[in-house]
Order: structure tokens, then C-alpha cells, then sequence
């Protein structure tokens, strides 16, 4: 048995059973990454003593019968979430001495359920790039390469490249990412894994280093839906501590895997057909609304009139945020300091140093944005159609009970690749965007390849806390594409 | 007309809005748990969230909002249900998160107006703007190290309201008023202590001047003026100081100036093309704050009677002129020491012991009437020893100075120094034949019509009872044994 190749599901099972320890589980992994980390620069940090540390808890527990739901899961984690006691850099090099007194909600959740962590996760610097190329750690390879130049390295999508790569892979069993506007999604679609984007408030942001805190979204990363549940079901829940957090029951998300989608209402919306999009992205899209027509499914024609406006007002909001949220990165109290002749040479100093091109670029348009006689025409307007996407949201989910639509308008592209224009970078988030500016909670599924051998997602969005219907439909889509190919880089290969 | 200021051109009329920023009595900050103590050492109160640590997430502290309600009440505003908390960016150092939550567009509370007292006994209506909750930054000390800046963050997230005034204001006088009239109002409610020494009240004096009946002229902006004097000052040093560009044929320029006490005068601090552009936004960390109608109209129905209604009732209750009950209900703890003494006594009596020897005692001390060395219950004892007669009112004086000293029970006091007023008839009737008989000459001559050495005789009677007899007896005697 090659443990790498388990699922969550299937591991927690062997784990219970008592085929292999936690240890055994830890120690493939952690072997895994050794091996193949150097060419991926999935991982900025490993911590392999306490990952074994608590692979022997976790063994101590299982052998006393104490069960939590993810007991002896090895898991990575996006270096955006605070961990105590390990370096929490962001990406970025003005957090490069950073280590937080506290632990993320969501991590404290995972290691309250047993989970194992390997270390943390590579990403786009403050999560803003769609290609993890902003990270000031280096750029993540994609464990996919092009049948025909496997040579070139791809990346791996962004910001959670990290963690993608990290768990396509097979050197991590699950993940965690955020996504603020596709940063979960797009990568497990160039990854060719699953990726899940919960309802605004479903996951608490505390203790997550914030990029636009209206859109920003933890959810996890599995190789398949069922492992997403998983995770999901142990990440979220209400958190005092997170005023945008909601106070609702958590699901069953795993249950809701497991149901049929007959009698479901699919949309499918008509903005998303989008020009110069690959054939192959259309030809995967009809077959997976074929494949759950033939389910039971009722597909239905739908409008969300204003999807075109979504990727613009996204990079006026996001950017205003991000401009005020990154003013705390000083140089006086953590992080960087490069010291100055004054309190404004500090500042100047720290930040030209500490900051990488994408921040500096997104911090002069949030800057831009919300000045004195630009506030009205740029952020209070992408407020309102901000307003206008959630409407068409609302509106459609009256008449069906999911969309589905492609992930990204593209697969993965090379290293190096859309790096001359910002705007052609920007068009990865084009179908992931509206779902963070409305807030509903959403999916990427594999299930394709492309001409060249690279995988392909499908996107399932529900309305706002229906998390179960996008599980149900991603379910559905996971089990007719069958989706069973791997990547040439990856454990045990 | 009020008050105006004669420049060379003629006459000037002043308008007047202050900014207050009051400091509200909480437990924790506006956003986080972190405690609130003044005087503690330098950052050992400060959260994650004050030091706006990566991840860190602001919570609204429902107490700190209660007060603002109750404030809001208390000065006869608005309240608003529905309100928004903004970021107002710009960078300091001791503003850790580079910017400061606050609310700008829709505050907590608006309009509401507070009736203010003059000199001359007469009463204005001063309107207030709105009032708003937002986080004190921390303190920056630039002066213990020669290269160096050391930051305090123990203040940094703590919960202030600005009440911001209409420009309603029209002298240094009535700006001043307006001043004691909140501090008192806040004291009551127990939202702010108003201390401004310690800076938990802080005032931002909007001036401008301009010729009777005109529209507004351009205003400047003093900043952080701690105290009702300086407030009082600096409006007359910014008016003078505008009136002479004006009169020199320039035009005065919107700016923000910063009042220097030594100097008595205003100095520019920033112009308007320095001013900052805060970036205002709605923070996305933070939900709009809703407020339960129910919840607010039992916040409302649990405020302690206020200054205007408790001078009102002392006017009625108590029969006491307007200035006596505005005197006592500028303090709550005068107010409640008052009543203390006053029930079921003569109540005007009781007001002028209050007001004169109390008052005259506690300034000599130097203490407020909450550490007053006399207790209500002993004044109100002192008073039942006059009123029964056991004392005159002149040995009450005495026995007051006494009590003032040692804390001794008047009663007590009175006893063993033997002051108790002597009402045997006979024993006064004895001194008094004893002083007619050693002022034989006088007596002759008031016989002869000159009535007043009566005094004179009252006088000497006294003197011989070491002033413990009782005054009316020993009058009534006297006039007895004269005709």
C-alpha cells in the first residue's frame, strides 16, 4: 500500500483499523517532501519534529480510542494562517521574521480534531496573484507538465499554489488555502484536484493574514469532494472572535457527498461563455451538464447580467482593502524594519524593502481608489455593483438550485508565462471572482484533461450557506468524469 | 447683543463649535479586551488587536456602546439604530494599524441640543451635531532618548465619543458654559469622567468671526486644547488674531492651529493643502452596528436623573432659587450631600450651610465634597442642635469649625465643651442685672432715648455667657428689665 496515494477518508480508516500508525502516515509524507520539495517549493517551511510529535499523540490517542474526526491526518498549511510558534510569512519578505504568539481559528480547529501538521504552504505574496510568481519564497512548480514539453514547469495556480501543488502532489494529504478571488479554486483546477470555497462566514478569518477582508474566504484543498467535506467540517463554525463570522449549525458536509442530484435544478449561466475560451473548456463544460442530465439533473439556461463588471469592480475593491489592511506592515512593532533617518524614512525603507512588485502595484490602486474626489467614482460604485452581482446571485438561486460553469479560462500555464501584462494575469479570476463578491460558497472539481494532458476544472456555486448542494453536485460530477489521472511529479511516482 | 470684539473696522461677532472627545468609562477597549486603567505602566494593556498584530479582528465591546447610547439620551439626541464603523487611514507610530476605526458617515448618534447657564442667570440652547464612537491611538515620547521615539500603546484602541457641537457658540464665556454643562451631564451618566488633566476630555475649538448678520466666514480648527480655561483663552487669542488679517485686507485660510497657553496665541500646525486624505471606508472587518429599539428604551428608562431636571425639581421640591439649585446640581455628589442634609429639615437653611460653610471648608482643605471631612448625617445633626435649640447659630459656627478639625459627632462636641445655649431664665436674668448694674451710665442714657445701645447690652450679656445664651430669651429679658 502507498500511503501517499490514500485519501483522508480512506486513511482514517486504515488509521482505526490499525494497517498503519499515524507515525507511518507522518513519515511517508515527510520522506515525500524531502524527495520532491526541492523541485516543487510547495512548502516555504516543514516541521517535521512536531509533525511527528504529533503523529505519536495522535497514535496515543487512536490506540486509547479517542477518535477525533481527523486524528492522524498529515495536513499542509497555507503560510497565511498564524501558527504559533512557526514562521507565518505570507509570502511576503516583510514578514520574513515573523513568528505568531497565536494560532489561527481554523488551524486550532484542525489540530483540535487530530489533524497532523507537515509545515506550511508556499503562496502568492499576501495571496494576491493568480500564479504564486508573487511569492517572495520563490515560485511553485506545478507536479503537472505538458505531455509534449515536460520540461518547462507550470505553475500552479495562485495564491494557494502551495498547498495545490502540495496536495496534487501526494505530499500532503489535504490542505488549507484561502480564496479571495479564485485563490482556492484556480489553483485545484490547474492542480487537478478538488478545491473549496465556503460561504462568506462559514470559516473564521481570525488569525489569518488579511488580503481584503470582505473577500477573503479559507477553505480547504483534498483529492477528492469527500475530503473537502472533511475538512471543512472541522475548519468551520462560529467564532466570536471574527465579527463577520456566522453563528450557524455546521452541516453533515461529508452525508451530503453521498446524495443524488436527481431533481436538482442546474444553471447554467449564459455569461460565462466567454470568447477565445479553449475548446477543450467548452467541450469538459457540456459534458459534465450531460453527465449530470443524465444523473437526474434538470439543466436550465440562466442569466447573471452582471458577471461582466465582476473582475473590475473585484480589482477596485480588493486593492482598497488590501491598501489599508497592509498599512500595519511598518517596521515598528513586527516583521521587517529597515531603519531610516526619520519616522516617514522608516516607513519607506520597510515597506520598498518588505514588498514585492504585485503588493506595491494593488496598494497605489486601494491608495488610488479611495482618495478624496476618486472615492465616489471608483469604490462606491464598485460597492454597488458589488450589490448588483449578489442580486443576480440571489435572483438565479430562486429558480435553481446550483451553477456550474468552468473553473478558470484556461489550464495552467508556464512559469513565466502572462507575466508582461498584469490585466491578462488578472482574466485567471475572471469565473472564480463573483462567487467572493457575492459570497456564496463554491467548488472546483477535475474533470478533464486538456489537449496537452493538463487538468481542467468545473465550477458548482450554491446559494449563500447551501455548502451541501455544492458537495452533492461536485460529488456527482467526481463520480461520472472519473477522474483518475495523476501528475508526473508526485510521491511515490 | 452678546458678546462682540471691536477691531479697527468696527465690531466682531464670534462663532464658536467644539469638538469634545470624551474618554468612556469601560472596563476594556472599544475593540478589544485589553484594560483601560490610567497611569498603568507604559504597554502592559495592550491586546493583539491594539498592536494590530497580522490576523488580528476587532469586536465590538457592547459596554462601550451602551454608554454612547446612554450619552446620546443624556444630551437629548437621536439615537441610531442602525450605524457603520469606517477606517480613517493614515500612517503614525502610534497608530498601530495605520488606520483608526471610527464612524464617519453614520454615527451612533445624532442631533440633540444641551441648555447651557450665564453669569447673568440667563439660558442658552446650544445643538449638538452628533456624536460618534472611534479608538484612541496610543502616545508617542520623543523626548527620553536623543535619537529614539518610545511608543505607549496602553491608550491605543481605547473607546472615545467625539460630541461634535452645532457653531452655535458665541463667546468664550458660553464656550466655556457649554463645556461644564457636558462634563457635568457625562459625570451623571457616568460615561465619561471629564477629567482633562488627565486628558479623558479633550476639546478641538472651531472659530471663526464674522460682522453681525453675515454668512459664516472661514473657520480654523485649534487642536487638543485639555482644559475649560485654555478653551476660553484660545477662542479669544484666534478670534483676535482673525480679526486682524480680515482688518489688514487679507482673508484667513482654512487651517488647523495648535493653542500654546505660555504664549496666550495660536500657531498654524498644518494648512489645508497639508491636510490628510483619511481614505475613509466602511471597515469590512466590522458588521453595521444594529441596535435593539428595546434594548435602548431600557437603557434609557435606567438613566439617573439629569442636572436639568434635578435643578428643576430642587426648585420646586425644595423652594430654592434658581442660582442655589444650579449650584448644587453641578455635581452629582453635591447634589446627593444636599439632599442628605435637607430632608425633613429647613431646606434654604440647609442650602446655605451647603453652599457657604461646607464649600468654604472643602476649599480650604482642598478636598470635593466625596472625601468631605464633614458627613451629610453630621451636618444634618449640627442643623436638628439649632433647631431645637440646644445651640445658637453663632456656636454653631464653632462647633462646625470643630468638627471640620477632630470628625467628632456635634452632639458629642457640644456636651463635652460645654457649649449647650443656656435657657434657664433665671441664670440669664442674674447676668443681665449684673451688667445693668456695672453700666449704670448706659443704662441711663438709653432710658433717656437712646435705643441703640441695646445692642451694646445684648453684646456685653453674651460676652458674660461666654455667647451661650439663648439670643431670644436673653432679648426678650433685657427688653424686660430696660423699660
Amino acid at each position: 500500500m502507498t500511503l501517499t496515494e490514500l485519501t483522508i477518508a480512506s486513511a482514517r480508516q486504515g488509521l482505526r483499523e490499525k494497517q498503519f500508525s499515524a507515525r507511518e502516515l507522518t513519515e511517508a509524507h515527510l520522506a515525500a517532501i524531502d524527495a520532491l520539495n526541492p523541485r516543487l517549493n510547495a512548502y516555504v517551511t516543514v516541521t517535521a519534529e512536531r509533525a511527528l510529535a504529533q503523529a505519536d499523540a495522535a497514535d496515543a490517542a487512536l490506540a486509547a480510542g479517542k477518535l477525533a474526526p481527523l486524528t492522524g491526518i498529515p495536513l499542509a498549511i497555507k503560510d497565511v494562517f498564524c501558527t504559533e510558534g512557526v514562521r507565518t510569512a505570507a509570502g511576503s519578505h516583510i514578514l520574513e521574521p515573523f513568528v505568531p504568539p497565536y494560532e489561527s481559528t481554523v488551524s486550532a480547529n484542525l489540530l483540535r480534531d487530530g489533524a497532523i501538521f507537515l509545515g506550511k504552504t508556499n503562496m502568492d505574496e499576501f495571496a494576491m496573484g493568480s500564479s504564486n510568481m508573487t511569492s517572495a519564497y520563490g515560485p511553485v512548480a506545478n507536479p503537472w507538465t505538458r505531455r509534449q514539453d515536460n520540461a518547462a514547469l507550470l505553475v500552479p495556480g495562485g495564491s494557494s499554489g502551495g498547498s495545490a501543488s502540495a496536495v496534487a502532489a501526494r505530499i500532503a494529504m489535504g490542505a488549507t488555502g484561502t480564496d479571495t478571488g479564485g485563490s482556492i479554486r484556480q489553483p485545484a483546477s490547474f492542480c487537478g484536484i478538488v478545491g473549496m470555497k465556503p460561504t462568506y462566514g462559514r470559516c473564521s478569518r481570525w488569525g489569518v493574514v488579511a488580503f481584503a477582508s470582505s473577500l477573503d474566504h479559507p477553505g480547504p484543498f483534498g483529492r477528492t469532494v469527500e475530503d473537502c467535506a472533511i475538512l471543512l467540517g472541522s475548519m468551520a463554525g462560529h467564532d466570536p472572535k471574527d465579527s463577520t463570522s456566522a453563528d450557524v449549525p455546521v452541516p453533515d458536509f461529508a452525508a451530503a457527498c453521498r446524495r443524488g442530484v436527481k431533481g436538482l435544478r442546474i444553471g447554467v449561466p449564459r455569461e460565462y461563455r466567454m470568447d477565445g475560451m479553449p475548446e477543450d473548456i467548452e467541450r469538459l463544460w457540456r459534458q459534465g451538464l450531460d453527465w449530470l442530465r443524465d444523473a437526474g439533473a434538470e439543466i436550465v439556461d440562466v442569466s447573471l447580467p452582471h458577471t461582466k463588471y465582476g473582475l473590475t469592480t473585484y480589482y477596485i475593491v480588493a486593492p482598497a482593502e488590501a491598501s489599508s489592511n497592509l498599512a500595519r506592515y511598518d517596521g515598528v512593532r513586527f516583521g521587517l524594519r529597515e531603519d531610516g533617518a526619520d519616522l516617514r524614512d522608516l516607513y519607506e525603507r520597510t515597506r520598498a524593502a518588505g514588498f514585492g512588485a504585485e503588493v506595491r502595484r494593488r496598494v497605489l490602486i486601494g491608495t488610488y481608489v479611495l482618495s478624496a474626489g476618486y472615492y465616489d467614482a471608483y469604490y462606491l460604485r464598485a460597492q454597488k455593483v458589488r450589490a448588483l452581482i449578489l442580486r443576480d446571485f440571489t435572483e438565479v438561486f430562486v429558480h435553481v438550485d446550483a451553477l456550474v460553469t468552468p473553473t478558470a479560462p484556461s489550464a495552467a500555464f508556464a512559469q513565466g508565462e502572462n507575466m508582461d501584462d498584469p490585466i491578462k494575469m488578472y482574466l485567471n479570476d475572471v469565473f472564480t471572482v463573483p462567487a467572493n463578491m457575492s459570497g456564496v460558497p463554491g467548488i472546483s472539481v477535475p474533470a478533464g484533461l486538456d489537449a496537452n494532458g493538463l487538468p481542467l476544472g468545473l465550477q458548482v456555486l450554491a446559494k449563500p450557506f447551501d455548502e451541501e448542494t455544492v458537495f452533492t453536485v461536485g460529488a456527482a460530477l467526481e463520480r461520472t468524469a472519473q477522474f483518475h489521472a495523476s501528475p508526473q511529479i508526485r510521491a511515490g511516482a | 447683543m452678546g458678546y462682540a470684539i471691536k477691531g479697527s473696522t468696527g465690531v466682531w461677532e464670534v462663532v464658536v463649535g467644539l469638538e469634545v472627545h470624551a474618554q468612556v468609562i469601560s472596563r476594556a477597549k472599544l475593540f478589544s479586551g485589553a484594560a483601560t486603567d490610567f497611569g498603568a505602566p507604559p504597554n502592559t494593556q495592550v491586546s493583539f488587536v491594539d498592536a494590530a498584530f497580522p490576523g488580528m479582528l476587532p469586536v465590538i465591546n457592547r459596554e462601550c456602546v451602551a454608554q454612547a447610547v446612554r450619552t446620546g439620551l443624556g444630551l437629548n439626541s437621536q439615537i441610531h439604530l442602525v450605524s457603520r464603523f469606517d477606517r480613517k487611514n493614515y500612517f503614525y507610530a502610534d497608530l498601530p494599524a495605520g488606520y483608526q476605526i471610527s464612524q464617519y458617515q453614520h454615527p451612533i448618534v445624532g442631533e440633540g441640543r444641551i441648555e447651557i447657564e450665564l453669569a447673568d442667570g440667563s439660558t442658552r440652547e446650544i445643538g449638538i451635531t452628533r456624536l460618534h464612537l472611534e479608538q484612541d491611538a496610543g502616545k508617542s515620547l520623543h523626548d527620553r532618548h536623543p535619537t529614539k521615539s518610545y511608543i505607549d500603546l496602553n491608550r491605543a484602541g481605547v473607546a472615545l465619543m467625539e460630541i461634535v457641537s452645532e457653531p452655535d457658540i458665541r463667546s468664550p464665556e458660553e464656550a466655556g458654559a457649554y463645556l461644564r454643562k457636558l462634563r457635568t451631564i457625562l459625570r451623571y451618566l457616568g460615561t465619561c469622567d471629564g477629567n482633562m488633566e488627565e486628558g479623558s476630555m479633550r476639546a478641538d475649538v472651531n472659530v471663526s468671526v464674522r460682522r453681525h448678520g453675515e454668512p459664516y466666514r472661514t473657520r480654523c480648527e485649534v487642536k487638543n486644547v485639555n482644559s475649560v480655561r485654555f478653551v476660553m483663552q484660545a477662542i479669544e487669542a484666534e478670534a483676535k488674531r482673525q480679526i486682524e488679517v480680515w482688518e489688514s485686507g487679507s482673508a484667513v485660510e482654512q487651517e488647523t492651529r495648535l493653542f500654546d497657553p505660555a504664549q496666550g496665541s495660536t500657531r498654524s500646525m498644518r494648512s489645508k493643502e497639508d491636510a490628510h486624505d483619511y481614505r475613509y471606508f466602511p471597515d469590512p472587518d466590522l458588521l453595521p452596528l444594529v441596535l435593539d429599539e428595546a434594548w435602548v428604551a431600557e437603557l434609557k428608562a435606567k438613566l439617573p436623573e439629569l442636572p436639568d431636571a434635578k435643578k428643576r425639581r430642587f426648585m420646586q421640591e425644595y423652594g430654592l432659587p434658581a442660582y442655589d439649585a444650579g449650584v448644587l446640581v453641578a455635581e452629582q455628589a453635591t447634589a446627593d450631600y444636599y439632599e442628605a442634609v435637607a430632608k425633613g429639615r429647613d431646606t434654604k437653611i440647609a442650602a446655605n450651610w451647603v453652599m457657604g460653610d461646607l464649600f468654604a471648608a472643602l476649599n480650604r482643605a482642598g478636598r470635593t465634597i466625596a472625601d468631605s471631612p464633614i458627613p451629610a448625617s453630621s451636618l444634618g445633626k449640627l442643623l436638628d442642635l439649632i433647631a431645637d435649640n440646644t445651640i445658637s447659630g453663632r456656636i454653631a459656627k464653632d462647633v462646625f469649625e470643630a468638627m471640620v478639625e477632630s470628625g467628632e459627632d456635634p452632639a458629642t462636641l457640644v456636651e463635652r465643651k460645654g457649649l449647650r445655649q443656656v435657657t434657664d431664665l433665671g441664670a440669664i436674668e442674674g447676668v443681665i442685672e449684673g451688667v445693668l448694674a456695672a453700666n449704670a451710665d448706659k443704662v441711663a442714657e438709653y432710658k433717656s432715648g437712646r435705643e441703640k445701645l441695646f445692642g451694646f447690652f445684648v453684646g456685653q450679656v453674651m460676652k458674660a455667657m461666654s455667647g451661650k445664651g439663648n439670643p431670644a430669651l436673653v432679648n426678650e429679658a433685657l427688653r424686660r428689665k430696660l423699660t
